[in-house]
């Protein structure tokens, strides 16, 4: 596809990044040259210099024949700019990226009447999933399939748990509990396991299952399953706002520090149930006298990775509670993800998640559509939800005739809301959505097969 | 240093060779000669080891510019070097010196020849000569890029080690699909040519052999006169593809794309035939005593000027027995060259442009202190970067050109024939004046002349930096 990337900022040359590497046409849009440069030397795309909002410079960089705009500067107004006159310029689909929270309200009224395709809040996007592990804080990663039915968890295995030494096919034996074991870290190696795989302390595995029996499953194995009751957010940016919104509704308690006094104010007026202290989220003794000992969860939000990621270090040494690091750059990932740090959340990779979602379904004329796609495990394995209809090759079948490629695990079948973790016998009809676990790339859900 | 990248393209670079190779050895097939076997033998070897370099695909293919230019320019003195042991094997040019210089003047587009009476060689050889300027125009990396699958961006750093002009850049997003449109268009004219010699009365091996030439901008002639004994239609063909080869590419991609107001505003394609006409109202004038018509005059005017500008180097007339005007023009047109980004060579049109450019500026500066100006081409501002490496470039040549000049002055050649000689080859042209006119050639230089030239060819195809890079330690560390 002919995409066009409006904005070189971290969140455009992730988006850039990826999107060259599945091989679509990629042009890049920026005011500054520099930036631009650097993006055109990294990465195989073309690059014009000025101002996205601009016809002349869409048609410099080929509007007419594009298949997608994807506005992400700092400006939301920009950006809204830029989908409207790419609309009427080219006619092709727009993506904005909207931070701003009294837009974000009214995100789908924008959505309809402007015609975008699609807004995406980053900040958003990470409060969300932040919200979703604290409600299960034993999980680095939680993601879900199928409107929320189906679950997608990773964790950590820990010391002296049942599940040392087991093999894959004996869990829901000697469990009697319905999950699939879908993918298995170990010292950087990431494999997706046959039944005779044999799991081992301090490994991470990802787990598909329903909530219901995630919670039966993670007692059994010996962890603990209850959401946390209150939360310590260093740093008052918008994500803390959006996050601290989300778990009040949850009825979490949230306690947010911030240094700047206008931006205290500002909280205090948006979330009113919240307590909001005005102070040095890196200075020990505020950190000690709000309690950190006592939270159940810290999270770290301030402008700095650095920042973010020592305080995370230090409330491990000082507390159990469940931590959640933000992070920005995404270059120095194998070493943070090294560290014993819980969860890392990246805005960026959750942004570019979602618009290689939309891409890819987009790219999809075969018919079974992806409805929803989750990188996990670094990067390196994908999870990739399918809609299958009437004249897909594989519906009708049953799981053990289909000569499935390497690496491919079909992890879940939903079949009108009820949830089906497969074996050998069971098979896929036509109005089924499945959940693929695949270190390959897929665009169709025939692409599994050999 | 990634020396595993550096040994997997190498190794790609070779194996291209050896499928090139198999043209020459086809001609040997249809003419029974036997010096075809000489081909195939290089071919083989060339193939065999580019196999074995090809055969492990790095881990690691991340490279930067500095890995860009030297495997660029290792791989051009390895193909040049494989390119002319067929010469020698088969007995054309027995001299391995000899050889190497015909052969880079060959991939460099040059046409300088050491062969004294070109008709007596097989027609093998000739083909091959002939055909290492069709590769060497568009270039190897070129064709490499459109070929082969890379990963990564930084491979654009090889399409800017070989690419003429001061800033190159893409037509399209993708690397491979531009290098792609490159070749197709180079193709598609090169055929066009062929098409309308042969509609000439040409004979096939003829028409190809000069298309070849033209395409590539290089100038290799397969007959001693150069183009001088075929007619009229055939040298107003061969003139006005080669002023069409040296027109900036980007040009023809613009037209394909139906931006036509865009292509038509270039501004370096408008002062590269504004130049072209000047020079050929001004010749012709010169020289109209020398001949019966004026349809003729313009015609020989045309011929060689479009032969001198575009840096092809063929000629239908001995232009060192013009007037001194006329040589002198044509020696200027030399290092004015062909545009960016075409298959020509020399400084490049929108290099003199930006140079005049900063020349106004300069001049600006002192008449109005604290005017603020921006040198632009194309209607857009050019950036301190780009004005920066032409400066510098135009002193790096200047430098080289010299050095070049005073190491062929032990020879004891009038000052003249050393110029020009230099001129020829840098600029990669083919022919100078005096002794290396049109009429002569390159053969009765001693080694170490032919050497410095040699050098002087590939320094001059691949834009001084990438060679310059190579031989500085630095890179190397």
């Amino acid at each position: 596809m002919k995409i066009i990337i409006v904005g070189c900022g971290k969140v455009g040359r992730t988006i850039a990044e990826q999107l060259s590497r599945e091989g679509h046409d990629i042009t890049v849009i920026d005011l500054r040259q520099d930036r631009v440069k650097m993006v055109t030397e990294k990465y195989d795309l073309m690059g014009v210099i000025g101002n996205g909002a601009s016809h002349s410079v869409q048609k410099d960089a080929g509007i007419e024949s594009s298949d997608l705009l994807i506005a992400v500067t700092d400006s939301d107004e920009l950006n809204l700019l830029c989908c409207l006159i790419a609309k009427k310029a080219g006619d092709c689909s727009t993506i904005a990226r909207v931070r701003n929270p009294v837009y974000n309200k009214e995100a789908a009224f924008i959505k309809e009447e402007l015609g975008l395709s699609m807004v995406i809040n980053p900040e958003f996007a990470a409060a969300t999933e932040m919200a979703r592990l604290l409600r299960f804080p034993q999980a680095i990663e939680i993601d879900t399939f199928a409107k929320g039915r189906v679950e997608l968890l990773k964790f950590r295995i820990p010391s002296g748990s049942i599940l040392h030494n087991l093999p894959i096919t004996q869990i829901s034996s000697k469990l009697r509990c319905d999950v699939l074991v879908c993918a298995v870290e170990r010292g950087g190696q990431t494999t997706i396991p046959t039944g005779s795989f044999v799991l081992q302390e301090r490994d991470t595995i990802s787990i598909v299952s329903e909530p219901k029996s995630t919670s039966e499953f993670f007692r059994k194995i010996g962890l603990d399953v209850h959401r946390v009751k209150d939360a310590m957010i260093v740093g008052g940016g918008r994500l803390a706002y959006y996050l601290g919104h989300q778990l009040l509704e949850a009825g979490i308690s949230v306690k947010i520090i911030e240094q700047n006094s206008k931006r205290c104010e500002d909280l205090c007026m948006l979330l009113p149930r919240a307590v909001i202290i005005e102070g040095d989220g890196t200075d020990k003794e505020i950190l000690e006298e709000e309690g950190l000992k006592r939270t159940e969860a810290f999270i770290t939000l301030t402008g700095f990775d650095e920042e973010n990621i020592l305080l995370s270090l230090f409330a491990r040494a000082h507390t159990k509670a469940k931590l959640i690091t933000k992070i920005k750059r995404t270059n120095f990932n194998e070493v943070i993800d090294n560290m014993d740090l819980d969860s890392i959340i990246y805005p960026q990779y959750i942004t570019s998640e979602y618009i290689l979602q939309y891409v890819r379904a987009k790219q999809n004329s075969r018919g079974s559509n992806i409805e929803t796609l989750y990188k996990i495990l670094d990067e390196k394995a994908e999870a990739v939800e399918f809609y299958i209809n009437e004249d897909s090759e594989v519906a009708g079948m049953m799981l053990e005739e289909l000569q499935l490629k390497q690496n491919i695990l079909i992890s879940c079948i939903n079949r009108g809301g009820k949830i089906i973790i497969p074996r050998g016998k069971d098979t896929i009809e036509s109005g089924d959505t499945v959940i693929v676990i695949t270190t390959e790339r897929l665009y169709d859900i025939s692409d599994i097969l050999k | 240093m990634n020396y595993s990248m550096i040994r997997y393209i190498t190794g790609w670079m070779l194996k291209l060779e050896a499928y090139f190779m198999l043209l020459p050895c086809l001609v040997a097939l249809i003419y029974k000669e036997r010096g075809g076997l000489a081909f195939f033998t290089v071919a083989i070897v060339c193939f065999v080891i580019g196999k074995l370099f090809t055969y492990k695909k790095p881990v690691n293919q991340t490279f930067f510019i500095r890995e860009g230019f030297v495997v660029v320019t290792l791989s051009w003195i390895v193909l040049s070097v494989m390119g002319s042991i067929p010469f020698v094997l088969n007995g054309d040019i027995p001299n391995i010196i000899n050889a190497i210089f015909e052969t880079v003047s060959g991939f460099t587009t040059t046409g300088a020849s050491i062969l004294s009476d070109v008709e007596a060689i097989s027609k093998c050889s000739l083909m091959w000569r002939s055909f290492t300027h069709w590769i060497g125009g568009m270039g190897v990396f070129v064709f490499l890029l459109a070929v082969i699958p890379l990963s990564g961006g930084s491979n654009m750093y090889l399409m800017v080690a070989e690419s003429p002009g001061p800033s190159v850049g893409k037509l399209v997003p993708k690397v491979k699909k531009t290098a792609m449109i490159l070749y197709a268009i180079y193709i598609c004219m090169t055929l066009a040519e062929i098409l309308f010699l042969l509609l000439g009365g040409m004979p096939i091996f003829d028409s190809l052999a000069t298309s070849f030439g033209t395409a590539g901008t290089g100038g290799f002639g397969i007959k001693n006169d150069s183009m001088g004994s075929y007619n009229d239609y055939i040298q107003w063909v061969v003139t006005i593809f080669m002023i069409l080869f040296g027109v900036n590419f980007n040009v023809y991609y613009l037209g394909i794309a139906k931006k036509w107001k865009k292509a038509l505003r270039c501004e370096e394609a408008r002062v590269y035939f504004g130049i072209i006409l000047v020079s050929i109202v001004i010749i012709a004038f010169n020289i109209r005593p020398m001949f019966h018509s004026i349809f003729s005059t313009v015609q020989h005017a045309a011929f060689q000027v479009g032969s001198i500008i575009t840096t092809t180097g063929f000629s239908t007339v001995d232009f060192d027995m013009w007037p001194q005007l006329s040589k002198t023009i044509l020696v200027l047109l030399m290092f004015v060259g062909a545009c960016a980004g075409s298959t020509g060579g020399g400084i490049k049109v929108s290099r003199c442009l930006i140079a005049f450019k900063s020349i106004k500026k300069a001049l600006d500066s002192y008449v109005h202190p604290r005017n603020v100006k921006k040198i632009k081409l194309e209607g857009k501002p050019v950036s301190h970067e780009v004005v920066r490496s032409v400066n510098v470039f135009l002193v790096l040549y200047v430098v080289l050109f010299a050095a070049s000049v005073l190491l062929l002055s032990i020879n004891e050649f009038d000052m003249i024939t050393n110029f020009t000689a230099v001129a020829a080859t840098i600029n990669n042209i083919g022919p100078g004046l005096e002794l290396v006119g049109p009429s002569k050639n390159f053969g009765s230089f001693s080694d170490l002349s032919k050497i410095v030239l040699t050098f002087d060819m590939l320094v001059g195809r691949l834009e001084l930096f990438p060679v310059m890079l190579f031989f500085y330690p630095p890179t190397w560390k």
